[in-house]
């Protein structure tokens, strides 16, 4: 299981939870298992967000590897300016 | 994608400062920009755009314009696509109104004619009826019980209720306990902030040339950072296949993010498809501030406590952004970066994107983050000053460093604050004395940059040359950085390479040249795509000797044998390897296609001297310095431009540059003589530190160097007048008006 620390507007539709855990070896499978978990933060992921991975941040790559003891952040969407 | 091992040392062509490869094109006229293109039987557009803010479209009629011999065609909303959704039905909107036009210049229908002024005399017989509706364009006011909805149903997920309707986005994040922090603090500052939109100001005006065949096959030429986007969005709106579309971008002059945006080209394309002829769309400077995005405007609550010795203790901001008529100011990223600089047990942020009856807003220069470094930079200038402390080892103090966790929540990597807050504390500037009449600003700023899709071809020639096709417009410098690259690792002269900005038939999908991305993904892209043609050149070595690939080396532009038991071999230089290539298997081609995701975030420190006259309120910048992380600058001279480019556009930001809108919802200074940005005689010569601390996610370890520049400006400029005047400035832009007024103000207690 992964932990992952989830950004304080999305506190309430994770039940209340700042970090929460799911099974996933990498972006992608943490993003679907996110939502299959928590279905109020379909919306969220589908609007796009970022990941940072032991402070890598991820912009968008669902291929991106997660050990289980990494350290993760459900971030805003990052795009460049 | 795994992570290489870094090089910081050896180079031989990186870090040198060679002629830029368009220079001659640019100062002959033989550089092709937006409007350069020509095509037989061209016809020419205007666009008829809305002079209301806000209104009901009631009916378009076309006939009198369309009586014109000299007209071809005429394109309404009724001419684009039907049924397209979010974002891209919000594209759509902006590029066309639908039911409403939404801001002052919106376009509500376009001719295109045999000429120019043809088309500009029949834009004004198109005959639009409006029932004019309430507008507003003010931040605050959009937020307010009863203002005037932009449109309903527009915010997302994020919204808490009880909102108004024109607040779309919603962020907050943060840790810790604020409210604790606050009480810890001996000193607590709490201030309010505004911040006027401003535009990119980019030279070259939006300009393309369009065909479109009722066959669904298109061609565009046209001024953009992303040719693969306009690619893309074109297909959607006109209704046909992507790869039917072949977009080629021109040369750019100048773009900011301002041209990471389409506003023209579709119109151009359904244009050409009503008339059978290529259709020529050029905007005017009034377009262009009217109908193209211009930053967000800004209103901002910050609050920071600190300690006696300079701790802080909590901050705290809430950042509302204007972001026009549509969803997407960057309201999180002001609410991410704000506080980034600092490793702050107590933070909170909020970021607001609301809508208003104006253009929707655009990138420009790391969206968001200048504003929020001007709230909370400004606010720590003011506790500094208060509790007599030097503003930069405080800063140095609370830095963020390796493994602080940032004000938005992860750890941070390997960064430079700290290493450009020590280079600012000894550069000569930080100890000079003031003149009579001056002070002294200092800020930081942060910026996330960015990676993404990737795609470069570097084909070889038969003559020992290569040729580099990238997919990133060259909006910095990137065709001589990226020959600099290729030069380094193939182990040719620089002026063997020439670097192409491919059209969208030639390479695969190239994301936007924006988030200072193009010499971090297009590098690591150009270096990879080297070392692929590289592996290809040892293997014909390797062939010719009769040894095993793995027994070949590349070392100095040569293919050497990797010791005694390889064989004795003399070395084979590229040119004798591609001489004969198709004769020993064919063209030789190197390739990387990828989305790079080690971009490294950059921190930059400011110092800047200015001088106030208290009689007229007139500022004058007399010395500034900029100080940034660049990771590794692979050509020195074009960093340095980066950040005297930053600092400038930074200038006009913080002293002279507002969008100002009359009680009419309408724009009142859409030129650059009301709407003034600097010039070099405005200008003191902007001093340069590249600070170096290598990006471990790029080979060379560059970090991107294009938006963190105008981080900072705003704030420690702010700071520096603010000294100089005596009194705090917290509205931008400090026009003499403003000054005076806050001067007025303090006197009168």
């Amino acid at each position: 299981m992964v932990e992952v620390n989830l950004w304080l507007g999305l506190r309430d539709l994770a039940d209340g939870n700042d970090k929460v855990e799911v099974d996933a070896k990498n972006i992608g499978e943490l993003l679907s298992g996110l939502a299959a978990k928590y279905p109020r933060l379909e919306p969220v992921i589908e609007a796009g967000v970022s990941v940072a991975v032991d402070g890598r941040l991820i912009f968008n790559d669902l291929t991106e590897p997660i050990a289980e003891d990494s350290e993760v952040y459900l971030l805003q969407q990052l795009k460049g300016g | 994608m795994t992570q290489d091992s870094v090089k910081t040392s050896g180079f031989k062509v990186v870090g040198t400062r060679p002629d830029r490869p368009d220079g001659v094109d640019k100062v002959t006229g033989r550089a092709k920009f937006g409007a350069d293109m020509y095509a037989p039987g061209m016809l020419h557009a205007a666009v008829v755009r809305s002079p209301h803010a806000h209104a009901k479209i009631v009916r378009i009629d076309t006939s009198k314009a369309e009586a014109m011999a000299e007209v071809k065609a005429v394109a309404t909303r009724a001419d684009f696509v039907d049924g397209l959704k979010g974002e891209d039905w919000n594209i759509l909107e902006n590029v066309m109104a639908g039911e409403k036009a939404l801001y002052d210049g919106h376009a509500v229908a376009a001719v295109a004619a045999t000429s120019a002024l043809a088309a500009r005399d029949a834009a004004k017989l198109v005959e639009v009826t409006y029932e004019i509706l309430p507008h507003v364009t003010d931040v605050d006011k959009a937020m307010e019980e009863g203002a005037p909805v932009i449109r309903e149903a527009a915010a997302n997920h994020s919204v808490p209720d009880g909102m108004h309707a024109n607040v779309v986005r919603f962020h907050e994040s943060g840790h810790g306990d604020v409210e604790k922090g606050f009480a810890a603090a001996d000193l607590v500052v709490e201030e309010t902030f505004q911040t006027e939109a401003t535009h990119q100001g980019y030279i070259e005006p939006h300009a393309c040339l369009a065909q479109l065949g009722n066959d669904g096959r298109g061609e565009v030429f046209c001024c953009t950072q992303g040719h693969f986007n306009v690619q893309k969005i074109c297909a959607k709106l006109v209704g046909t296949d992507a790869s039917q579309m072949r977009v080629t971008a021109s040369e750019i002059g100048g773009g900011f993010g301002g041209k990471t945006a389409v506003f023209i080209e579709p119109v151009a394309l359904v244009l050409s498809r009503k008339s059978n002829r290529p259709v020529k769309l050029v905007m005017s400077r009034a377009e262009v501030f009217r109908a193209t995005g211009p930053t967000s405007s800004t209103s901002m609550d910050v609050k920071i406590g600190m300690t006696k010795d300079g701790k802080i203790t909590a901050g705290q901001g809430t950042f509302r952004l204007q972001g026009g008529a549509f969803p997407g100011a960057p309201a999180d990223f002001t609410a991410m970066c704000a506080f980034a600089p600092y490793a702050l047990e107590n933070v909170h942020q909020r970021g607001y994107d609301v809508m208003t009856n104006r253009p929707k807003q655009a990138a420009y220069r790391a969206p968001g983050s200048p504003m929020g470094a001007f709230a909370v930079e400004s606010v720590i200038d003011e506790l500094c000053n208060q509790l007599g402390l030097d503003p930069i080892e405080t800063r140095l103090k609370n830095a963020s460093k390796e493994g602080t966790k940032a004000s938005f929540g992860p750890p941070f990597a390997r960064i430079g604050l700290v290493e450009t807050l020590e280079a600012a504390k000894d550069h000569a500037h930080y100890a000079a004395p003031l003149g009579e009449g001056e002070g002294r600003g200092i800020s930081c700023g942060f910026w996330f940059n960015h990676g993404g899709e990737t795609a470069v071809s570097l084909a070889l020639s038969e003559d020992g040359t290569a040729a580099l096709s990238v997919g990133t417009p060259d909006i910095g410098g990137s065709r001589a950085s990226m020959c600099q690259m290729a030069a380094e690792e193939l182990g040719i002269s620089y002026d063997k390479i020439r670097t192409t900005i491919a059209d969208t038939a030639t390479l695969g999908y190239n994301e936007v040249s924006h988030g200072s991305r193009v010499t971090y993904a297009s590098g690591l892209a150009t270096i990879k795509a080297a070392r692929d043609a590289v592996e290809k050149l040892c293997g014909r070595a390797a062939d010719r000797w009769g040894i095993d690939r793995d027994a070949v080396y590349w070392e100095d532009g040569c293919a050497k044998p990797s010791g005694s038991n390889a064989g004795d071999f003399d070395p084979l230089p590229l040119a004798e390897l591609t001489k004969n290539m198709g004769a020993t298997g064919g063209p030789i081609v190197g390739h990387f296609e990828a989305t790079p995701e080690g971009a490294g975030v950059s921190f930059a420190t400011h110092i800047v001297d200015a001088k106030v006259d208290k009689e007229t309120g007139q500022t004058s910048v007399v010395r500034y310095t900029v100080v940034q992380d660049a990771g590794k600058a692979i050509h020195p001279t074009y960093v340095e431009g980066q950040y005297q480019g930053g600092a400038a556009q930074g200038i006009g930001w913080a002293l002279n540059e507002e969008y100002i809108y009359g009680d009419d919802g309408r724009l009142q200074n859409s030129n650059f003589l009301d709407y003034r940005i600097p010039v070099a005689s405005d200008l003191p010569m902007i001093d340069t530190v590249i600070v170096e601390v290598p990006n471990p996610g790029h080979p060379y370890g560059v970090r991107g160097v294009g938006e963190t520049s105008i981080c900072p400006p705003l704030a420690a400029i702010a700071n520096a007048v603010s000294g100089a005047a005596g009194v705090r400035l917290t509205q931008l832009p400090m026009s003499p008006p403003r000054i005076l007024e806050a001067l007025d103000q303090q006197a009168n207690g």
